[in-house]
């Protein structure tokens, strides 16, 4: 042991006789170096003894308990790998040695224990989504369509694994690449429609476009992965130049507005018109029968009313020149509206 | 027999057993593709990508190596993401594009991989490398309408075989080159597409309004001659007696008030009786 030929050792470093004192690494006072020595050698061999001891049989009588604490921990071990678990949802992937072995459904199942086989249970039937852009005012995701113009969109990719022996082995991030194929895919469709088309009537349609175009991607791929949907939250010019969309619907609303106003016009004056017309025709077919009575009927009641409410003055105007006190007459009549 | 009761002697072995078997066996994962090297030599590659082939069917599993004469390279299997940077893109109208692509590739043949550069990292830097340059060049040669949807066309398929002849150099394949955004940069281009997207839409707002007024005057025009046409027919029956009707409408209206002095002749129509019989 070297330890033991180190102590002996003069001229090693740590039993250095009391001689050897400016070689001591222990300090200056040799008598330390000396005391040291026999110590650490001492400390060694009770060491050594107690470890012998200790050793299953090493002692005789001490070997059972170690067997069973080795057995029982061998136990555990083979207890707890050797069973696995698979929920509703998951799926059990079985390598063995890393080599794919088989893919077990929901319930309890059994493999070779834990260095041999190992499980990997990712969640099949769960149904993942994918945010890309978002519908509130602080970001933007800008886009450019067909015609140029520029679109502010924000959509969501759902999608769970089909085949999970795929999604482990054949991509290196599959979240990474669906996002990928799935921005490619709506950059991709919505450069194909205008923008009025993919503001409105076309959203729904893009979205499909835009799943079955991932789809393919994915599948080129072998990825192992279903796109269950692709949804469009929000498809609004940027806000940049809201307003002038804005004013666009405003300005439709007000082409209507004139329009309704003009027709209400146009319904009044016809209205009016064939109210007096009719009122005419009415008189009319009454003056037919008795024109000369009729006529005189309506002057002299026209006469009337009409006399009845003003200031009358009559003059017989044969050589004379009336003086009007035009001035004093508009004062009586002003009083006589004062006093009404 | 002895030595094999003896405690010390059974662990002993087993640690013997384990480093051994620890050091001549390995695995390689589905995910995996390994190359053994013998002495720094590559010997012999295991699970070595193949287009056919199905998990389960694969090189994967538990393999044996010589000890300490030969080690293991890992290469991954899977196909990986380049990232790439932006590229700012000219068109041959003259208009800038900023292109963000992807591309995805795997690692084919691992030994003419790892002989020329090592890592599946610098496998992603050549390509990127190569791929920028060539997005640049082929994409510098659209005009700016088709560089929205470049799919449309084989530009991407030309791209992706020119960076698939280097690829292979490096043991690799490019599986896809796509675009991922083709952006206005920011500033002065995003600003006057902006600025066209509002001259369009006040134009159309212009002429939505200008369509309204017109409409709004010529229901107001039809509805005047309407009313005319209604007038004509009625009164044009007497022009005489609707002459005198409406004056009589007009005096009570004009006089209704009551504020007018009004001056007679005896001579006056309405007069006519007052004086007896002398006028007739």
């Amino acid at each position: 042991m070297s330890s033991e030929n180190m102590s002996s050792d003069n001229n090693g470093p740590w039993g250095s006789g009391g001689s050897g004192g400016p070689r001591n690494p222990w300090g200056g006072k040799p008598g330390g170096g000396k005391s040291s020595g026999p110590d650490f050698d001492d400390f060694i061999r009770r060491s050594q003894e107690r470890l012998r001891s200790g050793m299953p049989g090493g002692g005789g009588g001490m070997n059972l308990p170690w067997t069973y604490i080795a057995l029982g921990v061998l136990l555990v071990w083979l207890a707890s790998t050797s069973m696995y678990r698979v929920e509703p949802q998951e799926a059990g992937v079985v390598q063995r040695f890393g080599r794919y072995i088989s893919t077990s459904g929901p319930g309890f199942h059994f493999k070779l224990p834990a260095p041999i086989e190992t499980v990997v249970k990712p969640e099949v039937e769960a149904v993942r989504t994918i945010e890309i852009g978002s519908p509130d005012q602080s970001s933007e995701n800008l886009m450019l369509t067909g015609d140029q113009n520029i679109i502010d969109i924000a959509y969501a990719i759902r999608w769970k694994i089909k085949d999970p022996e795929a999604y482990l082995f054949q991509l290196a991030e599959p979240d990474e690449t669906i996002r990928e194929v799935g921005e490619s895919a709506m950059r991709a469709e919505v450069a194909r429609v205008n923008l009025d088309a993919a503001i409105g009537p076309q959203r729904a349609q893009i979205a499909e476009q835009v799943r079955v175009r991932t789809q393919e991607i994915l599948d080129s791929y072998r990825a192992g992965i279903d796109v269950v949907g692709v949804d469009i939250k929000q498809a609004d010019p940027p806000a940049a130049v809201d307003a002038a969309f804005k004013d666009v619907s405003a300005a439709q609303q007000n082409a209507e507005q004139y329009m309704n106003q003009a027709r209400a016009y146009a319904q009044q004056l016809v209205a009016q018109a064939q109210g007096q017309a009719a009122a005419f025709n009415a008189v009319y077919q009454q003056y037919r029968l008795a024109p000369q009575v009729t006529r005189k009927r309506m002057y002299l009641e026209t006469m009337e009313e009409v006399l009845s409410k003003v200031d009358k003055t009559i003059l017989e105007a044969d050589g004379v020149v009336p003086y009007l006190p035009l001035p004093e007459m508009k004062k009586r009549s002003n009083a006589a509206g004062g006093a009404k | 027999m002895t030595v094999l009761r003896n405690p010390i002697a059974i662990v002993g072995l087993l640690f013997v057993v384990l480093f051994l078997a620890s050091t001549s066996l390995f695995t390689v994962n589905e995910t995996q593709q390994g190359i053994v090297l013998r002495l720094g030599k590559p010997n012999r590659i295991i699970n070595a990508y193949d287009t056919k082939e199905v998990f389960g069917m694969t090189g994967a599993g538990l393999h044996m190596k010589l000890p300490f004469v030969e080690n293991v390279v890992y290469i991954d299997k899977r196909i990986m993401n380049l990232d790439m940077a932006q590229q700012t893109v000219l068109s041959t109208d003259q208009l800038r594009l900023v292109v963000d692509a992807f591309a995805r590739f795997r690692v084919t043949d691992p030994l003419k991989m790892f002989t020329s550069v090592r890592s599946e990292a610098r496998v992603a830097d050549e390509l990127s490398r190569i791929l920028g340059s060539r997005l640049r060049n082929e994409l510098g040669r659209q005009t700016f309408a088709s560089l929205l949807s470049p799919e449309r066309g084989q530009l991407m398929d030309t791209i992706q075989d020119a960076v698939n002849k280097e690829a292979t150099r490096y043991g690799a394949e490019v599986v896809d080159v796509r675009i991922k955004r083709a952006d206005l940069p920011a500033g002065d281009p995003l600003e006057s597409a902006y600025s066209r997207m509002r001259a369009a839409r006040e134009q159309e707002a212009r002429n939505f309004r200008a369509q309204g007024s017109k409409q709004a005057q010529i229901i107001r025009a039809e509805a005047d001659a309407e009313a005319a046409k209604t007038y004509a027919e009625s009164f044009g029956q007497d022009q005489e007696f609707y002459a005198f009707y409406r004056a009589m409408q007009a005096y009570r209206a004009a006089f209704d008030n009551g504020n007018a002095n009004v001056v007679l002749s005896p001579d006056n129509e309405f007069l006519q009786e007052f004086q007896g019989k002398r006028a007739r």
